[in-house]
């Protein structure tokens, strides 16, 4: 017999660390006042940016491989369903087990009992962003057993009990002295004579690191990719912890997103090209892992994967959004952007900060879970994340869509119209018609009174305070172009309304009316 | 060639000298200059604010102005309300299920330049100072804005254009390709982020020792402008129309309408 259980609810949204607990501009706000992070921030995005830069230029085919690129992510966004069942088969038949999580709790369960299962309480991890997104470092705490980061800067976030800032570099907002500090403080082996000179901290790290990896009987990962046609997982990364952590253990579980899957392994060439140079600015990346199962006597003997929703099929039914779900974690989009330069990647509380991460959140959560419909504001779409993006992602566009969901979904709910809500309705009176426009206009020598003798607006009220906190606003002119046009034209068409078609005489002379 | 321009509301109503300055420099090429009276805006702040239902009016006068009007080409004195007419205005119509206004909206932005982009493209200048006896004797710098850059690419017409133009001293920008932070009512939303990266703008023009910052959108000078005269900056900012209009019989001037609030007038 078998029992219909009904259509889960959608959209489904994920949960784990997609929050902004407070509005962007509010976070923004308190992380500008803290001027060594400007000047850390400032100093390495340009640094990698330029890296970036240097690579990209060379290889004279690059727009043509983030077409690629691009075009093998829209395939399998539209095919994700059998992309996922044929990797599973792949994957299973070569001994590796499927674990389904819908979302962060169903994943940090999933992981707990695998390790509860070997018996152990210490597990040693990869970087790994599906990991930070549901939180589980945390929820192993909770559950008693102790999860080891052995990348270098997400061992000193880890280490100093904060949060990363980045998704490459997520100690980019710590300095060399402060992480002396923290070593110090909280590596029960370090040396007291530790200097911050940065190969003395990496030695100091990778002594502490290495006792860890001879120990560990299970290692947690994330992925970059997955291959459906063979079952092959891939981690990409510069250190090696991960290679350690991928072949010694006994047992290897990695957490992954279903948005990562690639068809073949011909696919993963573009990709293998996209990433390094996008991410760190190198041609290739030192390391590259690539597991297909279990090989019988050659390195973990279970490997579990986790594949983990939380959001993602919320976020792939918005046909505008969707694209957000290409993001490899290059982080090519917050090393460009002039917002999370100065702001940094906590300011918008979520694990995936900068431009990606502004569309990304409210897309996995849903724009009205706590300050999330805050993030998509949170740029001046000056368009640098999208030139910068290795798929291509419109990632401006996306911004602008998730912009009107918001103000869509709050239309009607409010007892009382917002400033911006009354200026927009007003502003799309006046500016919907070229009379009404016209009519407006006349009030401009009102403006240029009220900018009195200096001529300029020094200060308004309400939201375009935020304006003259600033900048002044220059005095109106007396007259507008508008005016202008209708009265030299006055003799061809009836006077303050020109004939629409009608031409400007070249042989006139307008300097008297500019005066 | 029958052309209409379209002067976007911000110059129409805060910076009328801008569009003077675009009508001199076509009539000056023997083109015919036509203003559909229509016209008010492109829409793109409430687009790009969300208000998504207060632009769809907004986009179908436009269309309306533009579409009925007898004319060869559109121009308009900024890179920002060119792409929001190219790019913005199909995806609005679209978004309210109207496919006529989207046919039409479309055959508009197909016709519809930026100024940099109609003199260098389509009227063939290559020379300021010969084809348009630009004269302008002062030291300058551009600030190249992203819309321009990034969605029209409108790559060096711009710079192009103002390096021909008689006697200017034309000091490059450092960090040029930097948002200077405007972002329409992000400068409001986001007001201390706006306000940081128009700091660092604003520090990058004083360092070039110019008398103007000059560019393609006046909503972005506006800005900038804006912050420089908060500074107490003595650098003022004019669009680059006005340069380009400006010629040693007829220079542009920097008082009356066209001050840009700094209170001192060009030496």
């Amino acid at each position: 017999m078998t029992t219909f259980l009904g259509m889960p609810a959608l959209p489904a949204y994920g949960s784990g660390n997609l929050f902004a607990g407070e509005t962007f501009p509010a976070a923004a706000h308190r992380e500008l006042g803290n001027a060594q992070l400007r000047a850390n921030l400032g100093h390495a995005t340009h640094t990698i940016r330029d890296k970036r830069q240097a690579v990209v230029s060379e290889l004279p085919d690059w727009e043509q491989l983030r077409d690629a690129g691009s075009a093998i992510k829209e395939s399998v966004m539209a095919t994700l369903p059998e992309l996922l069942e044929e990797f599973e088969k792949n994957f299973t038949a070569r001994g590796g087990v499927i674990h389904w999580a819908r979302d962060a709790r169903e994943a940090n369960d999933i992981v707990a009992e695998l390790v509860r299962e070997t018996g152990e309480t210490e597990v040693v991890k990869v970087k790994s962003m599906a990991t930070q997104e549901i939180g589980l470092n945390e929820y192993l705490e909770e559950q008693g057993i102790q999860a080891f980061e052995t990348d270098l800067a997400e061992l000193i976030v880890q280490l100093d009990h904060d949060k990363p800032s980045h998704i490459l570099v997520p100690a980019i907002h710590k300095n060399r002295t402060e992480i002396r500090d923290i070593f110090l403080r909280e590596m029960p082996d370090a040396d007291p004579a530790l200097t911050d000179d940065p190969p003395v901290l990496a030695m100091a790290a990778r002594e502490h690191l290495r006792r860890k990896f001879l120990t560990a009987k299970v290692a947690v990962s994330g992925a970059n990719f997955a291959i459906a046609d063979s079952g092959t997982l891939a981690v990409v990364e510069s250190e090696g912890n991960g290679r350690m952590c991928l072949t010694l253990p006994e047992t290897l579980i990695t957490v992954m997103g279903i948005e990562k899957l690639l068809p073949t392994w011909q696919d993963l060439e573009v990709f293998m090209q996209l990433l390094p140079r996008s991410s760190t600015g190198e041609r290739m990346n030192p390391y590259t892992s690539l597991w297909t199962g279990v090989m019988e006597g050659d390195g973990p003997q279970n490997v579990h994967l986790v594949l983990l929703d939380n959001g993602r099929s919320a976020a792939l039914a918005d046909g505008m959004g969707r694209s957000a779900l290409h993001c490899i974690r290059c982080s090519a989009c917050m090393n460009v952007c002039p917002v999370y330069e100065r702001t940094g990647g906590h300011a918008y509380g979520s694990t995936y900060p900068g431009p990606i991460g502004a569309i990304l959140s409210p897309l996995l959560t849903g724009i009205q879970a706590e300050e999330n419909s805050s993030l998509p504001y949170a740029s001046s779409l000056c368009g640098a994340c999208y030139d910068a993006c290795p798929v291509k992602i419109n990632i401006p566009d996306i911004l602008v869509h998730l912009r009107s969901v918001d103000v869509d979904s709050k239309r009607g709910t409010k007892k009382l119209p917002s400033q911006m809500d009354v200026g927009m309705k007003a502003a799309s009176w006046a500016l919907s018609s070229g009379k009404r426009l016209g009519l407006v206009e006349k009030g401009l020598p009102l403006g240029r009174l009220a900018a009195g003798p200096d001529r300029k607006i020094t200060r308004l009220p309400g939201i375009a305070g935020g304006w003259t906190q600033s900048r002044d606003i220059p005095a109106p002119p007396a007259q507008s172009f508008r005016d202008w046009w209708a009265k030299e034209h006055r003799d061809a068409g009836s006077p303050g309304q020109p004939d629409p078609g009608h031409s400007h005489e070249p042989s006139r002379d307008d300097k008297e009316a500019q005066q | 060639m029958r052309i209409a321009l379209f002067a976007t509301c911000i110059v129409d109503a805060m910076y009328p000298a801008t569009a003077k300055a675009t009508v001199k420099i076509l009539e000056r090429l023997g083109h015919e200059v036509v203003f559909p009276s229509g016209q008010a805006c492109c829409g793109q702040m409430h687009v790009n604010s969300g208000y998504l239902n207060e632009a769809v009016p907004v986009v179908a006068n436009h269309v309306a102005a533009f579409d009925t009007a007898d004319y060869d080409v559109a121009v308009a004195p900024s890179g920002s309300c060119v792409a929001s007419v190219k790019h913005q205005h199909p995806m609005v119509a679209r978004s309210c299920g109207d496919a006529a206004l989207e046919a039409r909206a479309t055959a508009v932005g197909a016709k519809t330049y930026e100024l940099s982009e109609l003199l260098v493209d389509v009227l063939g200048v290559t020379d300021a100072g010969a084809q348009l006896g630009s004269y302008f004797p002062h030291r300058v710098t551009y600030h190249p804005s992203c819309h321009g850059m990034r969605l029209l690419r409108l790559g060096d017409r711009q710079s192009r254009l103002l390096r021909t133009v008689q006697g200017i001293d034309l000091a490059d920008l450092p960090e040029a390709d930097q948002c200077c932070g405007f972002g329409g009512t992000f400068s409001m939303k986001n007001a201390d982020v706006s306000s940081a990266m128009l700091q660092d703008k604003a520090a990058n023009v004083e360092s070039t020792g110019a008398e103007l910052c000059t560019g393609g959108d006046a909503s972005c000078l506006m800005h900038i402008g804006g912050g420089l005269s908060r500074q107490g900056s003595s650098t003022a900012t004019l669009h680059l129309a006005e340069i380009l209009a400006s010629t040693m019989e007829e220079p542009a001037s920097v008082t009356g309408e066209v001050r840009v609030s700094t209170g001192k007038a060009l030496r």
